[in-house]
């Protein structure tokens, strides 16, 4: 079985995501991965050392620049006759392509794929996480959307894949791009951090949430995230969301202070190797998950604990 | 324009999940069923656009069983024109749903179709993208801003990392994120004068699809548990119990 994998990059570097994809993907079969983009030859060569990776096709071009995905998913679904499956990382990327190669092909997509149970049968999730399916694929060609959190990364070095450029039918004429607000972080990405620190909507407000939340992340070298509460409160940007809407997370520590714990705040955390929960209300449904569980007011404790950390 | 909004009538937000004990499924007898969260989202945005003199009528359409009715008149008591109930007993997948309503924008012409960007029951995130596919349409998916202006539409959409703007070509797709605006409630009044607006059925059958589906359930399960935690009793434990984590030396 061959399998196409969709590298996320930013022209120069491949996504931590993809890494997770390539795993996914080596359980099926020869992974080749597609590199497409404007100016992307540095993410190809990037993808080339990717240990697992047997090739590496690069389609440059300015119709592929930002990843529009009425430009990119015929490309993929010409690729296609090739390959058995396809798989994507579940990214705001791969989540706006794959299905609209899948539908190119006529074949149903397995999105969010947990495991791979054999060449036609995954597992995923369903209900917000509270449920975990089994499903058996019948279409000849897979497409997959891989749940990053679910899979080991591959080892970004060691590989030395051969890097082929392609090229495809270019721009549709449907879309284009008019810009993009990246919100400014210097603390690490959210959905590869190690450690996050996540408010509610009992911070209060936008002040104190980054009054005690933001210290405690940086003397901790954490990621900072939020509740679903919190952002529609307007207490954090919207790309801190954890949750069934929001982002999907599974750090090894995830420190979760003034948020209940609502069954769509738990299905983007509930994975997290230690959850510790900092709340005044002790029947608060966050503390049925918590390893480590503090009650009390967040307003004493998150100061105190940031100082004699 | 016209405005096509497809909904979904799913198990209520708020309820619990349970699974089966047979495996085969969530039971969803005598539980709370509701508009899926984010096509009310889509419903209010077509809403809004009709409000602003940018649509002309919304149409809501849903593909499900007979009691789905209840969710297009939600729909129409929220402030939409009429109703296409396309009935399936068994359910029908993204793929199936995506060329019913491709079949349904071929016969309607709408200069937009809203969706949700995924329906909290199954959670697949790819009606849209599929039905952008099948009609060769441009695809504005998780939408926080919507913005028509003549035969082009301006969609902010939610991106890992921040926001994305794209420009599309009408007729286009839009799916929308949670931020995109807030659902009005259906006033008593409303709820009585949906009662009176058109609803149009229909079978996939009348639209020529066939809705086998491609993926078979094996078995539904319950998530791994997780071991029941301890309670710390002050910062001075907490930061212990850190340590022994190894999260702080």
């Amino acid at each position: 079985m061959s399998v196409l994998v969709w590298v996320e990059h930013d022209n120069a570097s491949v996504k931590d995501a993809t890494l997770a994809a390539v795993t996914a993907a080596g359980k099926l079969g020869e992974v080749v991965a597609l590199v497409a983009g404007q100016g992307a030859q540095g993410a190809a060569d990037a993808a080339a050392k990717i240990a697992g990776v047997s090739k590496v096709l690069l389609a440059d071009d300015a119709a592929y620049g930002h990843a529009l995905a009425e430009n990119v998913a015929p490309l993929i679904a010409e690729l296609m006759s090739g390959y058995d499956a396809f798989v994507a990382p579940a990214t705001t990327t791969g989540k706006n392509i794959a299905p609209r190669v899948a539908a190119l092909l006529d074949v149903m997509q397995v999105s969010e794929v947990l495991s791979v149970e054999s060449a036609d049968t995954f597992t995923r999730p369903i209900y917000a996480g509270n449920a975990i399916a089994t499903v058996k694929s019948s279409d000849a060609k897979k497409v997959l959307t891989i749940r990053g959190t679910a899979f080991d990364k591959a080892a970004a070095e060691g590989g030395s894949a051969s890097v082929e450029t392609i090229s495809g039918k270019g721009d549709t004429g449907l879309s284009s791009f008019v810009g993009a607000e990246i919100a400014k972080s210097e603390r690490p990405e959210l959905t590869s951090a190690k450690i996050i620190v996540s408010g509610g909507r009992a911070l209060g407000s936008g002040e104190q949430f980054h009054a005690l939340i933001d210290p405690l992340a940086d003397k901790l070298g954490a990621a900072v995230g939020a509740s679903r509460a919190a952002v529609d409160a307007g207490y954090a940007p919207n790309d801190y969301q954890v949750g069934q809407t929001g982002k999907i997370v599974a750090p090894e520590v995830y420190i979760a202070v003034g948020i209940s714990g609502a069954i769509q705040h738990l299905a983007g955390m509930k994975d997290s190797k230690v959850i510790i929960a900092i709340n005044k209300d002790e029947d608060a449904p966050i503390f049925q998950v918590a390893d480590v569980g503090l009650v009390g007011d967040l307003f004493k404790i998150v100061p105190e604990l940031t100082e004699k950390l | 324009m016209k405005v096509l909004v497809p909904v979904k009538r799913v198990l209520d937000y708020n309820v619990k999940p349970r699974v089966k004990a047979d495996g085969t499924g969530v039971d969803l007898a005598n539980v709370k069923m509701s508009m899926n969260p984010f096509d009310e989202i889509a419903v209010e945005e077509a809403i809004r656009l009709k409000e602003k003199g940018v649509a002309s009528e919304i149409v809501v359409v849903s593909i499900g069983e007979q009691k789905a009715q209840e969710t297009l008149r939600t729909a129409l008591a929220m402030g939409a024109d009429r109703a296409i109930l396309i009935v399936s007993e068994d359910k029908v997948e993204p793929l199936g749903v995506a060329k019913l309503l491709a079949k349904v924008a071929e016969a309607e012409q709408p200069g937009l179709v809203i969706l949700g960007k995924q329906a909290i029951d199954d959670d697949n995130n790819q009606t849209g993208q599929m039905l952008g596919a099948l009609l060769g349409w441009g695809q504005g998916t998780f939408a926080s801003k919507v913005e028509v202006s003549g035969d082009s539409v301006e969609v902010t959409r939610e991106v890992d990392g921040g926001l994305e703007t794209v420009k599309l070509k009408t007729p286009a797709i839009v799916t929308t994120d949670l931020r995109l605006n807030e659902p009005r409630y259906a006033s008593l009044p409303n709820i009585m004068k949906a009662k009176s607006k058109p609803m149009e059925q229909k079978t996939p059958a009348d639209y020529g699809v066939d809705v086998t589906p491609r993926l078979s359930i094996v078995k539904v399960e319950e998530p791994a548990k997780r071991q029941a935690g301890v309670k710390v009793a002050d910062v001075d434990e907490l930061i212990g119990k850190l340590k022994t984590l190894g999260v702080v030396a």
